[in-house]
């Protein structure tokens, strides 16, 4: 790797940080509505998902889905503009921040009921398997969704149909506010990945370098034949579960320790440690950052609502009207 | 025009499809080796093979869902359902999911699926294999719903279904699969959202979609011998639905009664009823009638079960109803 590809990283993590900090800022004032997660403290799974990625490999991901949407290429207005609901948002302004997509960069969504999305990613892979193209499909999701039909339909057709498809599980230990070790019959998730016959991996997902040499080792597999493989990046989130939670099903202590071994904390002694990176050029990619927050709130807070006709657009490919 | 049955068409638009855009195949429960359980898909595999006539697991959010992925990046597929019945098992895809995805993402997505279910009661499969839920899945906007009520709409609708770009639950009925109708020769769509008079008369409005279709024209057969005529307006789509053809057809007989197979309450002819009096209350001349499914979960038992459903006969009695 080079410097470039480093101090790459680095922006797209720190980027991702202060997007989500600015969200909440937002969201308590109102500016934001609905649910809010925040990918605050998994920075490095998605960052280093996308950095491994070739640009024809397809994206989907949950609902926890700002980090994937601003570094699959989309630009931080067009995001933070989606979260404010305008019309310049990423999905117009009739997603929010559980719905946000990208179909030129192949980023599939964004999408809020628990686990539904894997089928959709396996459709994904079998439509690469049809066109024979060397796409591979990513397919991230939570360690909640695994205990939901959804995953098993899925993991089951995929192998079945030896479709070229990873799927990533973000295990952050708690789906809402129940643990795994409360909410799944393994604790490793691993396992059940291996009652289907994948070949199946885990990794530190604290650790940027690591997720993104892993998932490139995983997508050249796949994309020499393998069939679906299955990766669990061990991780955690900071924040609660979305900008509601109480947060009673987890001691301060523990999340101490965790924010304590962050990711972004982590690759930034790295960097210094091996000396790739002098400080002062870090600090100066911290401070172009919050330039680019900045405008991105600029431009969600000039841009317009939704005009009223957008209502009734978008219901079907040709316009219907009310009926 | 060839006369052929309800099944033949069906697999005729499937097949012609099929042949005419190589993105378009088939996926479902025993649709490939099997051919079918009921056996519209046979001889598929053996001409289109594997790839393209996929037997799936028994597992219908997979076949559902991962057809809604496989449209997303570009394929023309189409689901089917064994029956109608399993949609439930698949009812996140179909109702959060493909209904969704064209608005929720600003237009991004398009979704060229089709999703073909049979339903119907009247076989002696009890209660979750006996039902006619159309109503629900015509409850949700995103989503097309059709049901045809002949032959030759069935092929041009399912053609339509197919080349549209957003995604259709394709209703059929497997008790009426032997129906049999003339259907036009060659290559022909018929759009959907449109209802059409399929049979004139001035007397009475019947409004009928799918099954009861036929069995209206049983019914008018039957009455026009006691000289009331009926025109059967067959709604085809029921969304969109149009009303414009019932609406115009109520207007000049100034009495109508609807026919569905499902269930009455919160049901199709609900919809229709509130429309007519929103839209033509001045006309009418009599309560709008309902002809509907009882009120119960289909019983095993045939006597039973005939009980339950909507007969000729009643659209008949309905109709003298209105005339009183």
């Amino acid at each position: 790797m080079d410097k470039k590809e480093y101090l790459n990283l680095y922006h797209q993590m720190v980027l991702i940080r202060r997007l989500e900090e600015t969200a909440a800022e937002l969201y308590q004032k109102g500016e934001i509505g609905g649910f809010l997660h925040l990918y605050i403290g998994q920075e490095a799974v998605s960052t280093g998902i996308i950095a491994a990625r070739q640009p024809q490999d397809q994206v989907i991901t949950a609902y926890r889905d700002h980090g994937v949407a601003i570094y699959v290429g989309s630009s931080a207005n067009e995001v933070m503009a989606e979260l404010l609901g305008k019309a310049t948002g990423i999905s117009k302004g009739k997603g929010g921040s559980m719905h946000m997509a990208d179909i030129s960069k192949q980023f599939y969504g964004g999408h809020a009921i628990v686990g539904a999305h894997l089928p959709i990613a396996a459709g994904l892979a079998l439509s690469n398997h049809m066109q024979k193209n060397d796409a591979v499909t990513i397919a991230m999701f939570g360690d909640g969704a695994t205990n939901i039909g959804f995953f098993h339909e899925a993991a089951n057709i995929a192998m079945a149909w030896k479709l070229p498809i990873l799927w990533v599980c973000e295990n952050n230990r708690y789906g809402m506010g129940t643990s795994t070790e409360r909410a799944s019959a393994v604790s490793d998730i691993i396992q059940k990945a291996c009652g289907y016959g994948m070949q199946a991996y885990d990794v530190d997902g604290m650790d940027v370098i690591a997720v993104k040499d892993m998932v490139r080792e995983r997508l050249a597999e796949i994309r020499s034949g393998s069939g679906p493989q299955f990766l669990e990046v061990c991780t955690y989130r900071f924040r609660g579960h979305s900008m509601g939670d109480p947060e009673r099903y987890r001691t301060k202590s523990e999340v101490k320790k965790f924010i304590e071994k962050g990711p972004i904390d982590r690759f930034r002694k790295f960097l210094l440690n091996e000396k790739i990176v002098p400080e002062e050029e870090l600090n100066q990619i911290d401070s172009q950052v919050i330039g680019e927050i900045e405008a991105a709130v600029t431009f969600a807070q000039e841009s317009p609502n939704p005009p009223e006709e957008a209502l009734f657009e978008n219901i079907y490919v040709e316009s219907v009207g009310g009926a | 025009m060839a006369i052929i049955t309800m099944r033949e068409a069906i697999s005729q638009a499937l097949w012609e499809e099929m042949e005419r855009d190589e993105k378009v195949f088939i996926q479902g429960e025993e649709i490939g080796v099997w051919g079918g359980t009921y056996a519209v898909t046979k001889g598929f595999l053996d001409h289109f093979g594997s790839e393209r006539v996929r037997d799936t697991p028994i597992a219908e959010a997979a076949i559902v869902g991962s057809a809604i992925g496989a449209a997303m990046a570009g394929m023309r597929p189409v689901a089917e359902l064994m029956t109608i019945n399993f949609a439930f098992a698949a009812m996140d895809h179909i109702v959060n999911e493909a209904a969704k995805m064209h608005y929720m993402f600003g237009g991004q997505f398009r979704l060229p699926l089709v999703i073909r279910a049979p339903g119907g009661g009247g076989r002696q499969l009890a209660a979750t294999h006996s039902q006619t839920p159309d109503a629900i899945f015509a409850h949700f906007p995103g989503l097309k719903v059709v049901a045809p009520g002949t032959p030759a709409d069935a092929k041009g609708l399912l053609k339509e279904a197919i080349r549209i770009d957003d995604p259709v639950l394709f209703i059929e009925n497997a008790t009426v699969y032997q129906q049999k109708g003339e259907v036009p020769e060659g290559d022909y769509t018929i759009p959907i959202g449109k209802s059409k008079v399929q049979r004139e008369g001035s007397d009475v409005t019947v409004v009928a979609y799918s099954k009861m279709v036929p069995y209206s024209m049983q019914a008018a057969d039957i009455l026009a011998k006691e000289g009331v005529e009926i025109e059967i307006v067959d709604l085809r789509s029921l969304r969109p639905l149009d009303m414009s053809p019932v609406i115009a057809s109520f207007k000049k007989t100034n009495r109508a009664v609807i026919a569905e197979e499902g269930w009455r309450s919160y049901g199709v002819g609900s919809e229709v009823a509130a429309r007519i009096y929103e839209e033509a209350f001045d006309y009418v001349d009599a309560p709008v009638r309902r002809v509907a499914q009882k009120e119960v979960p289909l019983p095993y038992n045939a006597h039973l079960e005939q009980l339950a459903l909507p007969q000729v006969d009643d659209i008949v009695n309905a109709v003298r109803e209105v005339l009183r």
